[in-house]
């Protein structure tokens, strides 16, 4: 109860930031809460995401930073192999919801667990597994971070393992991406998600076009629960 | 993590699945059959509950062999369900698979199964002499003499007692064959014999709920066929009524249906399930022992809706380009004929 209503509130004062920052209407209906974030210093933190099915050794810590300025950058440490940079950037262009993001985690997750990874590590794999097709360079191109990315959602997958057998706490990854990616945390939330989500490149890469059907739903709502479905569905069957 | 399982859950006597051992809400065995098992689950979220199709190995098969069968079957599954999916047909949706581990994981499809609500829907309102109330009705049976038929609730029963094995079978179903079973066996007695039969059977035709879903049910089948796909194995149990969205969420409404109170709705979307037995035709043929398969367990399964099963054709009739529904009707006349097999004579 207690930790929902802060969470309200952290969106709430998110919210009043982003306004802020991008100039937009001073008189927003969120305005008055601008004076409540002057009082409270509340930082928008990394969530971590419970999922079903998974063991609870394996914890799953979720950002969100809105107008990234080092894309280029974090995409450099990334193609050097930087262990310092063990993570799942996303471009959050081509998310649609909590439920998407968390569906490619689940399912890198099971890869990892099962010992079946296709691709060098569980955080490469959950950008392989946001790809309705096989090929993992294109799969790179089009969900991981790019030098034109300016909405990023990170994942950092968690787990002890032999060489590491206490794994970094959230704050310590916290720590390290504050002071890493430039840009605006913002809470992962399905309503901020939705405000950067790019539905033509998610019908497209989703092959979600020339379906007569779905165009003709006329409510946006309806039309997105269905498209989310599909897109389910496509990640699942990558591949096979 | 069996082991925290209350000794109600099914599930203590087989181990869980790999991938359910670290299930932090315990999932419950829906159904074993002989090629894999059923559990209700959640993906992800426990507001996102799901249906988990579990394929266990089988020891007396080769393992290599073995491992083919497995992934070749659930992937086929998921494709089919997909390519559904895209065709608008509904179906539920695929949430996740692991083709290796044997599973798949499916969106949770709430309400009854078609087979559930016809039933229920038949007895409450066209109750026969020995399902209403003794008082109410003695009089009547006395004078018309009304009897159930024995060879149709044979069927029933026997039916019913599958089910209930399979542990899907809701309480107020069991009870009311229970009834039957009390005081319906009095003797043969067959619906067209009597005037009372033919009124009965006037009103069930006439029964505008339970057309329009036996129309729905057609349509539902059309629009399958016309994806491209057969689904091998259609029966009432096979197929969803999902009730309309209201304010009870889906585990509630299963509840309330349990309750022998509850008042019988054909509201609803039909949704298909199992496509274990499916797959990619386009042939008359396939389609025609589809139909012919959907007909015979509606004849042993709601022998008294029967007589509607032309709706349901009628409804598969406008969800086909009209040429293509027509030859397959045609072709049920053969089907009907010979059976399902097709003869392998010539």
């Amino acid at each position: 109860m207690v930790r929902s209503s802060l969470n309200n509130l952290r969106a709430v004062i998110l919210r009043t930031r982003v306004d802020r920052m991008q100039q937009i209407q001073p008189r927003s209906p969120l305005h008055h809460t601008y004076i409540l974030s002057q009082f409270f210093a509340i930082t928008i933190m990394l969530e971590t995401v419970p999922l079903e099915l998974i063991p609870p050794t394996h914890s799953v810590h979720v950002g969100f930073y809105r107008n990234v300025r080092n894309s280029a950058k974090l995409q450099s440490h990334l193609l050097a192999r930087n262990t310092d940079f063990e993570y799942a950037f996303v471009d959050a262009s081509v998310v649609s919801s909590r439920v998407h993001l968390l569906s490619a985690a689940f399912r890198a997750l099971t890869a990892q667990l099962s010992g079946t990874l296709r691709t060098p590590n569980v955080h490469s794999e959950l950008v392989t597994s946001l790809s309705p097709s096989h090929n993992i360079a294109d799969a790179y191109r089009r969900f991981g971070i790019g030098p034109d990315t300016k909405d990023l959602l990170v994942v950092k997958i968690t787990f002890p393992t032999d060489a590491v057998p206490t794994p970094p706490s959230r704050e310590q990854i916290q720590k390290h991406l504050d002071e890493n990616v430039e840009g605006t945390p913002t809470d992962f939330s399905d309503e901020a998600i939705a405000e950067v989500t790019d539905w033509g490149k998610v019908k497209k890469y989703y092959k979600l076009n020339g379906l007569p059907w779905l165009d003709a739903i006329k409510d946006q709502e309806e039309s997105r629960g269905q498209m989310q479905g599909l897109v389910l569905g496509a990640m699942a069957l990558r591949g096979v | 993590m069996a082991a925290q399982l209350p000794p109600t859950h099914v599930a203590a006597s087989f181990p869980l699945p790999h991938v359910l051992a670290h299930a932090a809400i315990a999932p419950t065995l829906l159904a074993q059959g002989a090629e894999g098992r059923l559990y209700k689950t959640n993906h992800l979220h426990p507001s996102r509950p799901a249906a988990l199709k579990y394929r266990p190995s089988k020891p007396y098969r080769h393992p290599i062999l073995d491992a083919r069968l497995t992934r070749a079957r659930i992937l086929a599954e998921a494709r089919i369900l997909y390519r559904c999916r895209r065709e608008a047909v509904p179906v539920p949706l695929v949430f996740a698979l692991d083709e290796a581990a044997g599973w798949l994981l499916l969106e949770w499809i709430s309400g009854d199964p078609v087979r559930v609500a016809i039933n229920t829907w038949l007895a409450q309102k066209h109750p026969t002499a020995s399902s209403r109330p003794r008082a109410a009705v003695a009089q009547k049976v006395a004078s018309l003499g009304s009897r159930i038929s024995e060879e149709q609730e044979d069927d029933d029963s026997t039916h019913q007692q599958k089910q209930q094995q399979q542990g899907d079978v809701p309480k107020h179903q069991v009870r009311e064959n229970t009834n039957q079973d009390d005081k319906g066996t009095t003797g043969k007695w067959s619906d067209e014999e009597t005037e009372n039969g033919g009124e009965a059977r006037r009103r069930i035709r006439e029964d505008a709920p339970l057309k329009a879903l036996m129309r729905n049910v057609g349509t539902v089948v059309g629009k399958l066929h016309r994806a491209g796909i057969v689904h091998g194995d259609l029966t009432t149990s096979n197929m969803m009524l999902r009730p309309p969205p209201t304010a009870d969420s889906g585990i509630e409404t299963a509840e309330t249906a349990t309750d022998s109170g509850a008042k019988a709705s054909l509201d609803g979307d039909i949704v298909l399930i199992d496509f274990g037995l499916s797959s990619q035709s386009s042939s008359d043929e396939d389609r025609a022992v589809d139909l012919y398969v959907l007909e015979r367990a509606f004849g042993s399964t709601h022998p008294r809706a029967e007589v509607l099963f032309p709706e349901v054709l009628e409804g598969y009739r406008g969800a086909l380009p009209a040429k293509q529904a027509t030859s397959v009707l045609r072709k049920l006349e053969d089907v009907r004929m010979r059976g399902r097999k097709r003869s392998m004579v010539g």
